[in-house]
């Protein structure tokens, strides 16, 4: 029982993990670099959730608070791209980790320098409430990040499968310059891939924030945990980013109960390594060796 | 009146000038070929059309439209197709999918639509893959359909090129190098199919080419340029036996 008690959090807690992932692999789909900005950018969405919707806040309602949080984000991350992020188009990858880890940098310290250092939690309508069914007790959040997760994976995977705007994206991260020349407008797409993974962040920060209490420099170990369960399902690929990151997430509760605590902690990161010697290019990339 | 006018256009990178003064009008339904040496600019003068190089200078009209008013992504939508030397593909697709996507400038559905999968969805995507399954048809690429870009023979590859151009409907095809690459066969047939778009489709085709062959098969006329400058316009006939072109070609067989 206690076995499939943590399995069932260690889910909830990788479908978060998984989310901020995806958002790893959906930015380095469309720019080919990382945006290390990625955990920031949830805790971001997840104070403003909270600024929003709090009793003590703006006391929005509580659907309300979400959608303007989660457009927020989305319009954040376009306006980064379309004004920002532009402008080192076409320079080394390493430009844009800079800037990435620079502008994570600033975000942790305006979030910080607004809301305070101290760990808050957003107050949802299912907070401490519990569904119990044959000896399980399940937190209902755990439910909801689960089902939460479940749908936006396949609501983005009908987007990428059937839109048009879906399959230009698509095509712009396979080939921009025969996708210009589909009449794909290139740069605007790519600016509303970034507006996506900032409405999955704002998303994953929100669902974060309701499980428990956040904190401005919570981005940086998230994100750096997610970034590894990227890399764990290979870096190109959604599915994968998903896996990653409910397989860092199951594995953190069961090497917490059953390893000494140091360990446990670096456990995500082993893994990671492990992968990366067995199979570099991730467990669901699909490889392929270069021909000469 | 002219399809394509491009009037006095000039290029520079940096202090070169790329392009210096070249005009040319295409009419409709014609082959027209720009030769000359390495670097004269042919796909210089390619890329200015399709709008990827912003001329210093000059003005170029598609069917009345301003060219220079376009985006590069919205130059398909006008009419005018093009193909690469390198081959620019979707290479992790099928030949299939690229052809598909291939229609993006012609799909008019919304996204909530498509996510819906509605009756209109339908409607059009049945038109789109009958297009798609003409152009295959029409290019005899059958035999490759479901096979991905990346494990086809560079020949075949070409084709795939010239039918993702195909399906976008195009008034105008912009051939970059199409027999770049190609063994004698390969080459004989690349003949055969712009003849065919030519004159079963209608097309109008501008295409830089090396091979001489080729362009005196297929070409109704033919512009030389060297070192981004005009060399003459002519009949293939012509221009081969032209004494610029010669000189520009063989370089320098007056003083000899």
């Amino acid at each position: 029982m206690d076995t499939i008690q943590l399995l069932i959090s260690g889910i909830a807690n990788g479908c978060i993990y998984g989310l901020i992932a995806l958002g790893f692999v959906l930015i380095y789909k469309a720019s080919e670099s990382v945006n290390f900005a990625q955990g920031d950018m949830m805790i971001l969405g997840a104070f403003l959730a909270i600024a929003l919707i709090n009793a003590n806040q703006a006391d929005l309602p509580f659907l309300l608070g979400l959608a303007i949080a989660g457009a927020s984000l989305g319009l954040f991350a376009y306006l980064l791209d379309a004004l920002l992020l532009r402008r080192v188009f076409g320079q080394p990858q390493l430009t844009m980790v800079v800037l990435t880890i620079a502008l994570g940098f600033v975000l942790r310290f305006v979030i910080g320098a607004i809301w305070g250092h101290d760990p808050v939690g957003l107050e949802t309508p299912i907070a401490g409430q519990r569904l119990s069914a044959g000896g399980l007790t399940i937190p209902v959040i755990d439910a909801v990040i689960i089902a939460t997760t479940v749908v936006l994976v396949a609501v983005l995977w009908l987007f990428f499968a059937r839109t048009r705007l879906g399959l230009a994206m698509q095509a712009s991260s396979q080939n921009q310059m025969a996708a210009y020349y589909m009449g794909i407008p290139v740069k605007r797409v790519v600016s509303l891939v970034w507006a996506m993974s900032g409405v999955v962040a704002a998303i994953a920060g929100v669902l974060f924030a309701a499980k428990g209490a956040v904190e401005p420099s919570a981005g940086l170990v998230f994100g750096i945990k997610a970034f590894a369960a990227a890399v764990i399902g290979g870096l190109g690929s959604l599915p994968g980013a998903l896996a990653g990151g409910l397989l860092i997430g199951i594995m953190e509760p069961f090497a917490a109960r059953h390893l000494p605590s140091h360990v446990a902690q670096v456990s995500p990161y082993a893994l990671m390594l492990l992968v990366l010697i067995l199979r570099p290019s991730g467990l669901f990339a699909q490889v392929r060796q270069k021909k000469v | 009146m002219s399809l394509l006018e491009v009037a006095d256009v000039s290029l520079s990178f940096g202090g070169i000038r790329a392009i210096d003064g070249v005009s040319f009008s295409v009419e409709p339904g014609e082959v027209f070929t720009i030769v000359g040496p390495n670097g004269a600019g042919k796909s210089s003068l390619f890329n200015l059309v399709s709008r990827f190089y912003q001329p210093a200078d000059g003005s170029m009209h598609f069917d009345g439209h301003d060219l220079l008013a376009c985006q590069p992504h919205e130059v398909i939508g006008l009419g005018i197709a093009r193909t690469f030397q390198n081959i620019e593909l979707f290479d992790h697709a099928t030949v299939l999918d690229n052809l598909l996507i291939g229609r993006h400038s012609r799909r008019r559905t919304r996204w909530f639509e498509d996510v819906l999968f509605l009756p209109r969805v339908r409607r059009e995507e049945r038109a789109h893959r009958r297009q798609v399954e003409e152009v295959i048809d029409f290019l005899e690429l059958a035999a490759y359909r479901d096979r991905m870009i990346q494990g086809l023979p560079y020949g075949v590859r070409k084709v795939v090129e010239i039918a993702q151009a195909l399906v976008s409907q195009p008034r105008l095809l912009l051939l970059d190098e199409p027999a770049a690459g190609l063994s004698v066969e390969e080459t004989e047939n690349m003949a055969w199919w712009i003849e065919d778009m030519q004159k079963d489709l209608g097309l109008t085709i501008v295409m830089v080419e090396h091979d001489m062959g080729l362009v005196s098969q297929v070409s109704d006329r033919v512009l030389a340029i060297a070192e981004g400058r005009p060399l003459a316009e002519g009949t293939p006939a012509e221009i081969q036996a032209h004494p610029e072109v010669v000189r520009a070609w063989l370089g320098g067989v007056d003083k000899a």
